[in-house]
């Protein structure tokens, strides 16, 4: 019964199951988890303060002053990526039904090398602040900017909106406040960081929290593996056999529960028709060179060579964290899954399907590393939740308000002013959403969010950075295209027309709206480049060799301007 | 502020030349193959296990030799560690050998 609702859980949205959903129980108040997260706003609160101190130009506030390393960068892109979601989410998922995690993890780092080959060194060569300096690079300004600045919005807008709502579950279930107070805090700190601390203190919490989220993981995963006397072989099918035990426990046959319990090591109900598999694959993989936030994050390096290490570094780092993920899941099974402590009266994980990961780091080290990990969830919402913010506030004040708005012409205290208030108000605003949304699924967001970014914000990059045909009205009308297609092909989709609003059954049958919303974008571009005769196409296509040296040279770059 | 330019400081005088430069041309040419390539081979290698797993779960579901271990878990975590191996083939291909050679072209001309 209980398998049978966890795959009906996961047919309408495959892509978003590793995401926090449903509502979580409340539990009791967690001192020790408590005391190590002060410890760690202390800590970063204290590193806002230094960091305020430094952010006095739009260029501190948007880049961290261009000089972070490669090194720094690739751990802050690993910071940014690695949810709160994916870590409770994935091994939980593993923990229910084994192999189909490691599908998702998969799919979540395959589009990193991706960015690195076609994009990084270029979009470090030729912007600045935002992916909307490359993207508009060669074209009219004001069309391009208020594309990118939209799409910016709506990718940001989707993804905080999911993270909050997870964020307020997860903390009421940790650390037992209520989900109020919990999204509030969230809001208040992470309006902290990014309004003193700009980019600096962004960078370092995204930082620390990777170290904290890799470090704790490794030890859970090394404890598991020390258990197993270090074999995956010997993991496995005591997984396998905590699986048939449990089956033959629920009254199954003999040979049934023994290909139930095999079961873990084979793909499940995760992926059902090729055309959503290709689809979902394709939205993650070129959804990842499509966000904002991770984007963003390339101009905080100082030169093309520093972007090509950061890559390197978040690649390393992430799919690392997918690999222990991996072994945590596993680890929970066996660990946890045969401990009547961490199971209600029906056999099911005490405190809700994300908790395997927690269970297990008790079953590990008792209450203090509980706590700890527990910091580390939380530390992880906040890392996110504060890239996000930063990405669309400098979307806001740098593409709207001073290349749009003002024509280039604002000064940097004025930018920087704008970059505020816009910090405070979408604060505001994601306190608020992750209050109205409480009770909703908002698991196809995440996969919404990336399915916007592979369909609008990645073509434009692409084409612009690589088409000398491509022209203003293709970049802005062509993406926009793109992003319309995907978004309303989600709305159409069984997570949203089905399961999130109970219209019925969807019009849209498959579970990800990539694999006909990026050809779109693709396609619309090229056509409306195409058609284009305009005076202004001409001077698009005019400037292309000029934009293709400095890409591939790095000449003109902007320079690092650490003080 | 520019970080590259001439002498005089005019920057479109190096563009031009750079760009006229055959060393140049084929630098990123090569360079740009690369970048397609293996772009290439890390896409097919994601969808080509997507497309496994929606026409052939048993094949990946099949234990290796007389263990548990199934075939799905080599290729999974296969597939992690060629994304990581493959950025780590482009970034030290790109250290040793597109750097220098670029440089080399700015260098010659003024940049």
């Amino acid at each position: 019964m209980r398998a049978w609702l966890v795959a009906l859980a996961l047919i309408p949205s495959p892509a978003f199951a590793a995401a926090l959903e449903g509502e979580a129980e409340r539990q009791p108040i967690n001192w020790v988890a408590i005391a190590m997260f002060v410890a760690f706003v202390g800590l970063t609160l204290w590193i806002t303060k230094a960091a305020a101190a430094r952010t006095r130009t739009a260029s501190d506030f948007y880049t961290a002053g261009g000089g972070i390393t490669g090194f720094q960068n690739g751990l802050a892109m690993a910071g940014d990526y690695m949810s709160a979601a994916s870590f409770l989410g994935i091994s939980a998922q593993i923990f229910n039904d084994g192999y189909d995690g490691l599908i998702y993890s998969t799919g979540f780092l395959v589009g990193w090398p991706i960015l690195l080959f076609l994009m990084a060194e270029r979009l470090r060569n030729l912007g600045r602040f935002t992916f909307a300096d490359v993207a508009s690079y060669r074209f009219a300004q004001p069309p391009v900017r208020s594309f990118a600045a939209v799409s910016t919005l709506l990718v940001v807008s989707f993804y905080l909106i999911a993270q909050m709502v997870g964020a307020g579950q997860l903390i009421k279930l940790l650390f037992g406040l209520p989900y109020a107070l919990a999204v509030v805090i969230v809001g208040a700190l992470m309006m902290l960081y990014v309004l003193f601390g700009g980019m600096r203190a962004t960078t370092w919490v995204q930082i620390i929290k990777a170290v904290l989220l890799l470090g704790g993981a490794s030890f859970m995963a090394l404890m598991v593996l020390a258990q197993m006397g270090f074999s995956l072989e010997t993991l496995f099918a005591r997984a396998v056999e905590v699986k048939t035990q449990a089956a033959l426990a629920d009254g199954a046959t003999t040979s049934e529960a023994a290909e139930r319990g095999r079961s873990i090591m084979a793909p499940g109900n995760f992926i059902k028709d090729p055309v959503s598999a290709i689809s979902f694959g394709l939205a993650l993989m070129l959804g990842t060179a499509g966000l904002p936030h991770i984007l963003m994050r390339f101009f905080t390096v100082p030169d093309a060579k520093e972007a090509r290490k950061s890559v390197l570094w978040a690649t390393g780092w992430i799919g690392y964290f997918y690999i222990l993920t991996f072994i945590i899941g596993f680890g929970a099974i066996v660990l946890v899954g045969t401990d009547t402590g961490y199971l209600d009266a029906q056999g099911a994980l005490r405190g809700g399907g994300n908790m395997a990961a927690i269970h297990l780091a008790h079953a590990i080290g008792g209450n203090a590393f509980l706590g700890f990990i527990s910091a580390v969830a939380f530390a992880t919402i906040l890392a996110v939740v504060a890239g996000l913010t930063l990405s669309a506030a400098s979307a806001v004040s740098h593409d709207l308000y001073a290349t749009v708005f003002k024509h280039g012409q604002a000064s940097s205290v004025d930018e920087l002013r704008v970059s505020r208030l816009t910090t405070l108000a979408l604060g505001a605003l994601a306190v608020l959403l992750g209050l109205v949304f409480e009770k909703q699924n908002v698991a196809f967001m995440v996969s919404l969010a990336f399915a916007l970014a592979a369909s609008g914000n990645f073509p434009v990059l692409i084409l612009s950075l690589l088409w000398s045909g491509c022209t203003t009205r293709g970049a802005a009308w062509g993406g926009t295209i793109g992003l319309l297609t995907a978004f309303i092909l989600t709305l159409l989709s069984p997570a949203v027309w089905t399961t999130t609003f109970g219209l019925g059954p969807a019009p849209f049958p498959y579970s990800s709206a990539a694999i006909f919303s990026v050809p779109a974008g693709f396609i619309a571009i090229w056509l409306i480049s195409r058609l284009d005769a305009s005076p202004r196409a001409a001077v698009d296509k005019a400037g292309y060799p000029a934009q293709r040296v400095r890409a591939e040279t790095g000449i003109g770059a902007f320079a690092a301007s650490d003080h | 502020m520019p970080l590259v330019q001439d002498a005089a400081g005019n920057e479109d005088i190096v563009i031009a030349a750079v760009a006229a430069d055959p060393r140049y041309v084929a630098l990123v040419a090569r360079r740009a193959r690369l970048g397609w390539w293996l772009s290439a081979v890390i896409f097919c290698a994601f969808v080509g296990y997507l497309l496994l797993i929606a026409f052939d779960k048993a094949l990946l579901g099949a234990p290796i030799g007389a263990g548990v271990t199934s075939i799905g878990i080599p290729v999974g975590l296969g597939l992690i560690l060629l994304a990581i191996a493959l950025t780590g083939l482009y970034v030290a291909h790109a250290n040793r050998h597109h750097d220098a050679q670029m440089a080399q072209i700015l260098r010659d001309h003024g940049a």
